[in-house]
């Protein structure tokens, strides 16, 4: 559905000042960030307020993606705000995209996922992977916006075992030729390019830049989704695309390529997971203040109590998580399997912070005057995207045992 | 067209205020600092008049370091640089005074504050800016444009709104719809970096007034309701309870 129906600034209008959102710090955390992490922070929290929290709700409604924040996104450091400013990024440190990703997912899931696939699936490989020319052509533009990617690795028929992916290429002269397909591709349907992983001649996996605009190269959109509605999902449909070599990254081989990436958006998954988290909790906090129950606030009952003690006492937990994540990422020091366990421990509190705080919430939990059902509903995406929450268990169980338990 | 812009560092609109010591001291544990609303409209309005004219926009503030990065934000929103007074103002002459003496030779264009500031709103500094560098001061003013070498401002007056033309330089205060404010973007952060933050020992007076003490207001108590037919007892409360009639 396109957003054509939506008017923004009547929408912003209807909404303005409603979104009053507090960050929980019980533990000072703070004190622990930098003055310049505080101020990136708060500014995105600001913009998110203005811009995104007004709007929100009815595009996910109406299942339509807000293009018209993309070039917002950009200016307050969403797209890869840890790659250098030669390439136009911000070249700021992992704590500080950590909070960018907490504060856009507090807004909403499907609008992290667009800067998540973006900065770390899109931008990161070509940063990583990517010749001079590459980096040169493809990020400033993607940095600004002005450029939108997609990351191309899961299959129909390999989710969780992308060794097993069949869309494969072979070469001819100066191009290759591509066939395959990919599946619950976020970004896909407007996406200007694709950092598509796929098989060569020796079966050896390799990353390739796909152009919009090459013959044989589709996008189909994903409909019906309950989950991440604000949040354009679709397929990558390569029927022999004709693709330069010069667009393949030259020096990596293997799963090592997209398990590097996977690292990076996890890593932003586990901050932004806390942040909607966090909206949850504070939206059910302020509920029980104000909504009176047999003749007094139902913050006054033991049961309300006891959930949101927990709520808080989980929020605590996974910042600590995070924010101790964030100083390894900042001193390349990270393992993938510290990466597992933030993203799977936050995602899983996340989910359970919105479930107990729709309850909380009663019949109005349900509807879209608040956002907690709209986070509840993402995150079913978000602990199944990236590494389901079983595969980030055997990721963790073969790190302490040893022994591998995939297959 | 240079524009001096101050800027007060106030409590976050959702503080919750205490007092300390015999309720003569703000208490500023655990309370979040913010640029005063006011005074981020008269800078992004400075910032917006210097893109299409040229020229700089420098912040200052008189108080303690433990505001900079209020000050750090201001530069992150587009100032060019930034003066903070070593001082804290008991009140609003000795913040203007610390002000006129810094501004006094440097020849702005002019010099913009907000309203009021939203902790002691006393609205004073921009009258006494006026008042104490022999420029005209123009307050609450919630439209500013500067046409062919003068400002035109509009203020909201009583049962309408008046249109304003006055030469330069000239001090003016900032009221709520003059402009929305910007929020700092990524590059305004990395640059403001490396801006200057010059910090310099006050020279103007002290110890006009002092503050004795604070009262909170009395917590609101809960509705009475009293039924239409009992329109005596509604008096009764209104003139033994709450003594207003």
């Amino acid at each position: 559905m396109s957003a054509s129906s939506l008017n923004v600034e009547e929408l912003k209008a209807a909404h303005q000042g409603k979104d009053r959102f507090e960050m929980p710090d019980f533990y000072g955390i703070d004190d622990l960030l930098s003055e310049e992490h505080i101020l990136i922070r708060n500014s995105v929290r600001d913009w998110v307020k203005r811009e995104l929290s007004p709007v929100i709700e009815n595009y996910a409604q109406e299942a339509a993606f807000p293009h018209h924040l993309i070039k917002g996104l950009a200016e307050i450091g969403a797209f890869g705000p840890q790659l250098p400013v030669e390439y136009g990024c911000g070249g700021l440190d992992y704590t500080a995209y950590g909070l960018i990703m907490q504060e856009i997912e507090r807004g909403d899931s499907g609008i992290r996922s667009t800067a998540s696939v973006q900065g770390s699936l899109v931008m990161y490989p070509i940063f990583k992977f990517g010749t001079e020319e590459q980096k040169r052509k493809f990020l400033p533009k993607l940095a600004s916006g002005e450029m939108m990617g997609c990351f191309g690795l899961t299959e129909p028929d390999h989710g969780s075992n992308p060794a097993g992916m069949t869309t494969h290429f072979v070469e001819d002269g100066d191009d290759v030729i591509l066939n395959g397909a990919k599946m619950w591709i976020s970004n896909a349907p407007f996406a200007d390019v694709a950092v598509v992983w796929a098989k060569n001649e020796e079966g050896k996996i390799k990353g390739i830049i796909v152009e919009r605009g090459m013959e044989g190269f589709t996008t189909p959109e994903t409909h019906n989704k309950w989950s991440l509605r604000a949040s354009a999902t679709g397929e990558l449909v390569f029927d022999n695309v004709r693709v330069p070599k010069s667009n393949i990254f030259p020096e990596v081989s293997g799963l090592k390529g997209p398990l590097t990436c996977l690292n990076s958006a996890r890593y932003g998954i586990s901050w932004g997971a806390l942040g909607a988290a966090m909206d949850c909790y504070d939206t059910a906090l302020c509920y029980s203040k104000q909504r009176v129950q047999f003749g007094r606030p139902i913050a006054g009952f033991q049961l309300q109590q006891k959930k949101l003690a927990e709520m808080v006492t989980e929020i605590t937990k996974a910042q600590l998580l995070v924010w101790r994540l964030g100083n390894l990422m900042n001193e390349g020091k990270a393992t993938p399997a510290q990466i597992s366990m933030a993203k799977r421990n936050n995602v899983e509190i996340a989910l359970n912070i919105a479930r107990e705080a729709r309850q909380m919430l009663g019949g109005m939990g349900i509807t879209g005057e608040f956002p907690i059902m709209r986070h509840m509903a993402n995150l079913e995406s978000v602990v199944t995207y990236e590494g389901t929450h079983d595969i980030h268990l055997l990721i963790l169980g073969h790190e302490v045992t040893g022994e591998n338990a995939f297959f | 067209m240079n524009i001096l812009v101050c800027i007060s560092v106030v409590p976050d609109t959702t503080t919750k205020i205490t007092f300390t010591d015999n309720n003569s001291q703000f208490n500023r544990e655990g309370v979040q600092f913010i640029i005063n609303p006011y005074d981020e409209l008269a800078l992004t309005r400075a910032l917006e008049i210097t893109e299409k004219s040229g020229g700089e926009v420098t912040v200052i503030h008189v108080g303690g370091v433990e505001n900079e990065p209020s000050i750090r934000k201001a530069l992150a929103i587009g100032a060019h640089k930034a003066i903070r007074i070593n001082k804290n103002p008991n009140d609003a002459q000795e913040a203007a005074s610390e002000i006129a003496n810094y501004a006094k030779d440097k020849g702005y264009d002019m010099i913009l504050t907000g309203r009021e500031s939203i902790d002691y709103n006393s609205g004073q500094v921009c009258g006494l800016l006026g008042a104490m560098l022999s420029l005209p001061s123009i307050n609450v003013v919630m439209g500013l444009d500067v046409v062919d070498g003068q400002a035109v401002l509009t203020r909201d007056i009583d049962g309408g709104r008046e249109t304003i033309s006055c030469g330069l330089p000239l001090v003016a205060s900032a009221q709520k719809d003059l402009v929305e404010p910007r929020i700092p973007n990524m590059r305004g952060i990395m640059a403001a970096r490396t801006k200057p933050l010059e910090v310099l020992e006050p020279t103007g007076e002290s110890n006009f007034s002092a503050h004795q003490s604070y009262d909170l207001p009395e917590p609101k108590s809960a509705v009475k309701m009293i039924s239409p037919d009992n329109a005596g007892e509604l008096i009764r409360l209104l003139r033994e309870e709450a003594k207003i009639i």
